[in-house]
């Protein structure tokens, strides 16, 4: 007998929600059983047209359903999220928020899911972060990081009105990430919105101070490993080329420095190949879902649930 | 004629002014300077400017509120000790800062109010206008003056900067500029923008001009800007900003005064700040050398000039180049990291396949109209020979 699947709701069927779905019908370990707006709309359409339950009628009809799902992944607002969440939770329904409501822990896959997978709500923090703080974390395992910088360069046809209407959230939120996730004492983020033609795919790169006397091929053997793991779920996610490293300059306090040049071209699943910013949010979020899923898998001759036990904290020196 | 400044927020107007110049020495200039302003030359500057009756004084870094980072080169001084010392030698001038949404943010802008800034000046890409409005609500509530900086304007219609100036108007901007980053546009092709412009904005809210000299057209793209109804009129003294510099102060200051407009600034005052004050600190004064002719003619933001420098240097490729390219890929403001990445890509090219003539980009064999040349970055590379 094959194991269960897990099983999951969608909850904001727009762009990134539908392109979740195509990404969460190639997985294994997750079943989507619902898609939910609250407005009738293209992706609650296209959901039906792939025979799911989808629904307009929002939370309230999620949470009427039997089974409930045990997986629900938010593409909404933050707005919305933050009304949501404690519904999900009093359900016992794990969330996976791709919103920046950030109720939950920041979570980026390779540095620290591990460590969050009993959390009853996970945020996925954003795309520059998803694409940015794994190598901010590759280096801070080799060496301190005084400060870390990243900045992103993505389409303005992958910026939606949300990103736009408040550009401040992602600076802090990223920014904020750099820090508490990829271990920099300082974080900083930058984003550039570039509208050429045909669309520029998304681009990132991570500058990191290091000691004057840094160890640079135990550096540059972390990124290149952190990349490998990356691009398990986003097959896009390159490097465009080696790590550079800049000699210690006085007005850095004394410190070197690494730059990293990252190019993230989307899967394409949904969303179109350029809009790797988009793409990695929802891979990322996949990641999470995929490995929760294996985590929490009950056997059909397991009793017991198993709670999770959080294994080795992947956050080594 | 006179013409008040639109709105609240706006200082009263003491002299007859038909033309306000802002100086941006102290911003632009932070770009020539690789963000190393001392709090003395910023007094200097300031004290200079204020007595020759410049109204606005833009003191930041370079790429706005929060640019000091390793992408835009760190500042010497906290940018917030340079605005309050520039608040603090002004008796008359206003300082204004300028922000760039995606590098800073609405708590810098907040920090700057508090030091004493009073003009907020919110920039975006020329289609981006959009990301500025949060930042304009918020200047607003902090009651200063509203400027839109319209940025790399060469890389859109007149047709659409009208419409991007409208959604900064409707934010709550209350002069719009267009800003010619690359010192790309030709003439006719500022007119056409600032004409547009006007004819959206119509009373309510001014016009400005932002030019740079990579192809010399600052100051006459700033007449016939001026001709076409704008209003407020960038300059930097000594030309000190990015590229081959912005329209150079006291030359846009002896010329208006040639033709009778009245901006309320002293010539004399002004040539004295140039030469006494700003001269003396000058790294170099810009000019049009190779490399920012190619930013004018290739559509390139100005201030990556020495950042391709930099990279040429490192990496053994030459400046022009790695500007040409950086023009082709269409990279827009902020996108200084793109420089590295663009010189490393040459650097493999040049590898892979020698000694040829290494200058023959891809270009694009494009005869399209002058408009359309304007803006697709790749129509402008044409073949380099």
């Amino acid at each position: 007998m094959t194991e269960a699947r897990t099983i999951a709701a969608i909850v904001g069927p727009g762009n990134i929600g539908t392109d979740l779905l195509a990404k969460l019908q190639r997985s294994e370990h997750i079943e989507v059983g619902y898609v939910v707006g609250v407005v009738p709309s293209e992706g609650l359409a296209r959901a039906e047209k792939l025979g799911l339950a989808a629904s307009a009628d929002g939370v309230d009809w999620l949470l009427r359903q039997n089974p409930l799902p045990q997986l629900v992944f938010e593409a909404t607002s933050a707005k919305a999220h933050a009304a949501n969440a404690p519904r999900y939770a009093d359900a016992g329904i794990t969330a996976i928020d791709l919103t920046p409501a950030a109720i939950g822990p920041l979570v980026c896959p390779p540095v620290n899911l591990r460590e969050h997978l009993a959390a009853p709500n996970i945020n996925m923090i954003s795309c520059g972060a998803q694409a940015t703080v794994p190598i901010v974390h590759a280096v801070s395992s080799v060496v301190d990081v005084p400060y870390a910088e990243i900045v992103a360069s993505v389409a303005s046809k992958s910026a939606g009105p949300g990103t736009r209407a408040n550009i401040d959230e992602f600076t802090h939120t990223t920014s904020r990430a750099v820090q508490m996730v990829g271990g920099a004492c300082r974080g900083k983020a930058i984003i550039i919105l570039n509208p050429v033609e045909p669309p520029m795919i998304m681009r990132d790169t991570v500058f990191c101070a290091i000691p004057a006397d840094a160890d640079t091929d135990a550096i540059t053997e972390s990124i290149v490993a952190r990349v490998a793991e990356v691009q398990r779920y986003v097959p896009g996610y390159t490097l465009r080329a080696d790590p550079q490293y800049d000699e210690p300059r006085e007005t850095w306090n004394g410190n070197a420095r690494v730059a990293v040049f990252l190019e993230v071209r989307g899967g394409g699943d949904y969303l179109p190949e350029y809009a790797g910013n988009l793409d990695i949010m929802t891979a990322a979020a996949a990641q999470v879902g995929e490995v929760i899923a294996q985590a929490t898998a009950v056997s059909p001759a397991t009793v017991e649930p198993t709670t999770v036990e959080p294994t080795t904290g992947t956050v080594t020196a | 004629m006179t013409v008040s400044p639109t709105g609240a927020g706006a200082r009263p107007e003491p002299v007859q002014r038909e033309l306000r110049i802002t100086d941006t020495t102290l911003r632009d200039g932070s770009h020539a300077m690789a963000h190393q302003f001392t709090e003395a030359q910023v007094r200097a500057t300031v004290h200079a400017l204020d007595a020759a009756g410049v109204a606005v004084i833009e003191v930041t870094h370079g790429d706005g509120l929060g640019g000091s980072s390793f992408n835009y080169g760190f500042s010497r001084e906290d940018e917030l000790t340079l605005i309050r010392a520039g608040v603090e030698e002004a008796t008359q001038a206003a300082i204004a800062v300028l922000l760039v949404p995606g590098i800073g943010t609405m708590d810098d802008l907040r920090g700057a109010r508090d030091v004493g800034a009073s003009v907020a000046r919110i920039a975006t890409h020329c289609t981006e206008a959009d990301v500025s409005v949060q930042h304009f609500g918020l200047a607003r509530d902090l009651g200063m003056e509203t400027v839109g900086f319209l940025m790399m304007a060469h890389r859109t219609t007149p047709a659409e900067l009208a419409r991007q100036a409208r959604i900064m108007v409707d934010a709550g901007a209350q002069c719009v500029y267009c800003v010619d980053s690359a010192g790309a546009l030709v003439l006719g092709d500022a007119q056409q923008r600032v004409q547009a412009m006007v004819a959206e904005l119509g009373a309510e809210a001014q016009v400005g001009f932002h030019g740079h000299q990579n192809l010399s057209l600052g100051v006459a793209n700033s007449v016939l800007a001026f001709q076409h109804g704008a209003r407020q009129i960038d300059g930097a003294l000594c030309a000190l900003g990015a590229g081959a510099g912005n329209s150079p102060t006291e030359v846009l200051a002896a010329t208006f005064d040639h033709l009778g407009v009245q901006t309320g600034v002293d010539v004399g005052g002004v040539l004295a700040a140039a030469e006494e004050v700003v001269r003396p600190f000058l790294p170099r004064w810009p000019k049009m050398d190779r490399t920012a002719v190619v930013q004018g003619w290739a559509g390139v933001y100005s201030s990556f000039l020495l950042h391709a420098e930099r990279a040429a240097e490192r990496y053994g490729v030459p400046a022009h180049e790695i500007l040409q390219r950086v023009g082709e890929l269409g990279y827009v403001g902020g996108q200084e990291d793109m420089i590295i990445d663009v010189a490393l890509e040459l650097v493999r090219q040049r590898d892979q396949e020698p000694p040829k003539s290494a200058t023959t980009l891809e270009g694009s064999s494009s005869s399209e109209a002058a408009s359309a040349r304007l803006l697709s970055p790749a129509a402008r590379a044409g073949s380099s020979g």
